[in-house]
């Protein structure tokens, strides 16, 4: 926004846009000038303000023992009784511990996995294959987590899931994949990536083809075989976005959502599925514990954000890259 | 060494890697395919053949009868036609409401345009959270009402951005003549702005309409307890977790005696092929404009 702006400022004419240089105007004078401009933005602007702004100011309720109907002034203030409440509760560690668990394994394999599979689809040199390999890819990423989490249980079903259909062909007793809380970190990830793949390597895929075609030639004539391309040229020209993305994916490791842990989970992996955000729906609006429910939205939202900061200052001192 | 021998036989190598490269991409395909094709065979088959398991990817005795028992029972149709409601109003309001503010930010001289960018980038960077967005849906009154579905995410400030870059690469001298003409800035955004914007409205509307066809969170969360305002997305994870868990009590009798004469794996797999299908149908649009927008989305970002 703000380069268009200074590059307008003190030229007189940009592309015809002001042909006549502006006089100073009387307010009034430019509001009634612009009233449809007003009217065409004010009234969404006002609906931002309710539906974004207001929750925002919901985060009061973290600091109040919230009564449902009373007015704002007539709500109990108590402090930070709801967050040491909070801290007290062993299950608020285990939400915590999954949230940052899950999290970092998402983020760990929705980086490489799509990199590698970018760099391979780049070198792929069939067209056809090429575009038939990207329409599929990006399929899934279009289907709601309950379709997805319909899937996932279908294919690993112990009487009809393919996955266990091998394992009992080699020999192998069938597994209760989705009855076992030490593998539901594994599906999670899997099911994202399985989601995921081919839509978070497209941007990937635009970067390596935004790099210039001669450096290639240049390093084949160089002796380069295909894997001192990828090492030397590939990777160093998607650098730059790879980082950018995982400052920013490193910020968001907390917020990533529950969709997924919701959709997927069942009474007996309940343990490993319950999510920072699930443990604030739970409490916030199944047992009516709204103070607690926000304050697990403040704490999420807090850790979050150090870990932006954290995340960013390193790359800043090590790369010289900044997010922010 | 020839050009085209260059092309393939560069290095030692070469064979090699395009070899494993092509497997690995085959392992892709597969792997993606299989389920889709898999569910969609259940779909397809004689429910009670199905129990016999062994399925892969064609039906072994064809069938319509479990789309026709889904379509005829139930909550099914009727959150079918929600989910189509809400995504076709949602979507057009979206649509409205975001190119209306973009276009008034689109214009530099306009009074609040400064105030209003700032006021709407915020929104990408802090939210309130969902405690307290439930309650002040519960204050605004939208429980149980189908506003909820188009109201809160209706002014979305990515949108408007992308919209607004957009609106600024225009050739400018149309708006120009037009409002020389006399035209006010209404009638230039409705007869030459809109219509100039086009491929920009279709990304950004197939955005919208697959986020409003594919959640569930809102209807699970603020509309649960109303049928008549159940989406399709619902009632798929409804089936799909009352026969996970084994929780039939969950589960209207009514549809748990249906149940019992269909095999629920061919009417879980069937509704999710109706949830599917209208996304497979648009799925060629969305390929061209989704990949565009995120480039767009990117390049801006």
């Amino acid at each position: 926004m703000s380069e268009r702006d200074t590059t307008v400022t003190g030229t007189t004419v940009i592309a015809g846009r002001r042909m006549v240089p502006r006089k100073r105007r009387g307010f009034f004078r430019t509001l009634a000038e612009q009233r449809f401009l007003f009217l065409m933005s004010m009234p969404f602007a006002v609906m931002v303000l309710i539906f974004n702004y207001l929750p925002i100011w919901g985060w009061t309720v973290a600091f109040q023992k919230y009564k449902p109907g009373k007015l704002f002034w007539a709500q109990t203030w108590v402090g930070l009784a709801n967050f040491i409440d909070l801290f007290q509760q062993p299950r608020f560690y285990l939400a915590l511990q999954n949230t940052l668990t899950m999290s970092l394994m998402s983020l760990l394999v929705n980086f490489t996995f799509p990199i590698a599979f970018a760099i391979l689809l780049s070198e792929m040199r069939w067209r056809g294959f090429k575009r038939l390999i990207q329409t599929v890819s990006y399929l899934p990423h279009f289907v709601s987590w309950v379709v997805v989490s319909g899937i996932v249980y279908r294919m690993l079903s112990t009487d009809a899931g393919p996955i266990n259909q091998i394992i009992s062909a080699m020999g192998g007793k069938p597994i209760q994949f989705m009855a076992q809380s030490n593998l539901f970190y594994f599906i999670v990830t899997g099911a994202d990536l399985w989601k995921e793949l081919g839509w978070n390597a497209i941007i990937y895929l635009a970067a390596i083809a935004a790099i210039d075609p001669e450096l290639f030639e240049a390093a084949k004539v160089d002796g380069a075989g295909r894997w001192g391309q990828i090492w030397n040229i590939t990777l160093p020209g998607i650098s730059h976005i790879v980082i950018i993305l995982l400052i920013l994916s490193i910020g968001n490791l907390i917020n990533i959502g529950f969709e997924r842990q919701f959709q997927l989970m069942n009474t007996i992996v309940l343990d490993r599925a319950q999510v920072l955000e699930l443990y604030a729906l739970r409490y916030g609006i199944q047992m009516n514990n709204f103070g607690r429910g926000a304050a697990i939205g403040v704490v999420n939202s807090v850790v979050s954000l150090t870990l932006l900061f954290v995340a960013n200052g390193i790359f800043r001192r090590k790369t010289g890259e900044s997010v922010m | 060494m020839t050009t085209t021998r260059s092309k393939w036989f560069f290095s030692r190598s070469g064979w090699t890697f395009d070899a494993v490269n092509a497997l690995i991409m085959i392992l892709v395909l597969v792997v993606t395919l299989y389920p889709f094709l898999n569910v969609l065979a259940i779909s397809l088959n004689d429910s009670k053949d199905s129990v016999r398991g062994g399925l892969t990817i064609f039906p072994r005795i064809f069938t319509l009868e479990n789309y026709k028992t889904i379509l005829n029972f139930g909550n099914i149709p009727h959150a079918a036609m929600i989910s189509a409601l809400r995504t076709l109003i949602g979507t057009f309001l979206s649509l409205v409401a975001c190119s209306m503010v973009a276009y008034a930010l689109h214009h530099r001289e306009f009074m609040g345009r400064r105030f209003l960018s700032r006021f709407l980038a915020i929104t990408l960077y802090v939210s309130g959270g969902l405690i307290p967005g439930f309650l002040l849906i519960r204050t605004l009154g939208l429980m149980n009402n189908f506003l909820v579905y188009i109201l809160p995410g209706m002014v979305n400030a990515f949108n408007i951005f992308v919209i607004r870059t957009y609106m600024d690469g225009l050739p400018h001298e149309l708006q120009e003549s037009a409002k020389i003409d006399g035209a006010n800035d209404f009638m230039i955004f409705r007869r030459i702005v809109i219509p100039l914007c086009q491929p920009v409205l279709a990304t950004i509307g197939l955005f919208v309409a697959v986020g409003q066809w594919n959640s569930w969170f809102d209807t699970y969360i603020y509309n649960a307890s109303d049928p008549n305002l159940s989406t399709l997305q619902y009632e798929l994870m409804k089936v799909l977790q009352s026969t996970q868990t084994g929780n039939e009590a969950a589960y209207g009798s009514d549809v748990v005696q249906r149940m019992q004469q269909v095999s629920p794996e061919s009417i879980k797999m069937a509704i999710t092929i109706i949830t599917i299908a209208p996304i497979l149908v648009v799925y060629p649009f969305l390929q061209r404009y989704f990949v565009r927008g995120l480039v767009i989305g990117a390049v801006k970002g």
